[in-house]
């Protein structure tokens, strides 16, 4: 058994809060939780169009809508966890790179909503409503319309295109901070133990 | 001058093409009229139009039981909305459109029941199998013309349309919504 873990407590500040410096667990699954499901969404996403029509591609497209709407109820639980539970402050860096790392991941929020909301709106411009599991029926966002549905699905691409782009970068930001400026930028959002 | 004949001549050809349509028997207007069906794959109720089918639906309301009602369909017009899944139900597997290019339903029996409705029992022919259904039919009024409504449930099994792995994916039960214009 770990030691210390009870006597954690007395660093909180405020219930439910981690201690300085750390983020809370549920960020942290939520982090890690939408990381696997947007890196499994994006590779069904590019791999299911190019596949024959058969039963197989009519599965992975359900099972690409199902993912891109967990993302967008993760996302708005997050930003609504973020908002009570501040992230830990930024390590310290250059000036440029704090600027960097702060619009990258307001630009990684946006996009969280974004791609898959522009999904569903080509979904229903396509006539093909979102059953998410197979249970329930999601509301049509727009009518029926090829030629809007045209134009979303490239809007859908190009999203989700820099979507992942950006995720790469933001992982390339912090094995760098890891491995050459040496800080806990990594560490931090690995932590699963609160010490 | 060349443009007051061609003007003349313009008018005549519309003025013959009136008369015909007027004087023509009746019969199903295809601008007008719809052919739906909803299926569901992976519980996703999708609907897709036949895009061209042609009939004549005879119906004189002081005399409903005489009526009278053919429709033809041709299976390669079932549109998906992408080329991709048009070309692949028309495959052997699915529709079979080169081989059964049109489906069809003639009435051999109709059933008047309340102002405006019947009930239209006769055969439908779906790739070369025969199906005795009877539909409820509600008659309307668009414009000048008249409109015929209804819908029924038809079995993809029955009729061997879509190969068996499919089943897991695209439910047996297809809704078929027709609203005929004539």
């Amino acid at each position: 058994m770990p030691d210390g873990k009870a006597g954690g407590a007395p660093e909180m500040t405020r219930r439910g809060s981690a201690p300085p410096g750390h983020y809370t667990r549920t960020a942290v699954a939520l982090h890690w939780l939408m990381a696997l499901l947007i890196t499994a969404g994006f590779t069904l996403g590019t791999t299911m169009t190019d596949l024959a029509v058969s039963p197989r591609k009519l599965r992975w497209y359900a099972y690409h809508k199902w993912i891109g709407i967990t993302v967008l109820g993760l996302v708005v639980l997050r930003v609504l966890w973020r908002a009570r539970h501040a992230p830990p402050p930024d390590e310290p860096m250059p000036h440029w790179q704090r600027l960097a790392a702060h619009l990258t991941h307001g630009l990684l929020y946006l996009l969280m909503i974004a791609t898959p909301v522009v999904g569903w709106l080509y979904s229903s411009a396509a006539g093909y409503p979102v059953v998410y599991l197979k249970l329930w029926r999601l509301p049509d966002l727009v009518a029926k319309d090829a030629a809007l549905a045209k134009v979303l699905v490239q809007a859908h691409g190009l999203l989700a295109w820099t979507l992942m782009l950006l995720v790469l970068l933001h992982a390339a930001a912090a094995l760098k901070h890891h491995f050459i400026d040496r800080d806990a930028t990594l560490r931090r959002i690995l932590r699963w133990r609160t010490p | 001058m060349a443009r007051p004949r061609f003007a003349w001549a313009a008018a005549a050809t519309l003025v013959i093409t009136l008369a015909a349509a007027a004087a023509g028997d009746a019969s199903i207007d295809g601008t007008k009229s719809s052919l739906i069906a909803t299926f569901r794959q992976e519980n996703v109720p999708v609907d897709a139009p036949f895009r061209k089918f042609s009939g004549h639906i005879l119906y004189d309301l002081t005399q409903p039981a005489s009526a009278k009602a053919t429709l033809a369909v041709e299976t390669a017009s079932f549109d998906l909305g992408s080329e991709d899944y048009n070309a692949e139900v028309r495959k052997k597997g699915w529709f079979d459109s080169a081989s059964y290019p049109q489906a069809s339903f003639v009435s051999s029996a109709i059933k008047p029941g309340a102002p405006g409705h019947f009930d239209a029992t006769g055969t439908l022919t779906l790739k070369g199998k025969t199906l005795t259904i009877t539909v409820p039919v509600t008659v309307g009024r668009v414009g000048a013309m008249q409109s015929f409504d209804g819908a029924l449930v038809i079995s993809r099994k029955y009729f061997a349309i879509g190969d068996p792995d499919w089943n897991d994916v695209v439910d047996d039960k297809v809704s078929v919504k027709f609203h005929l214009v004539e």
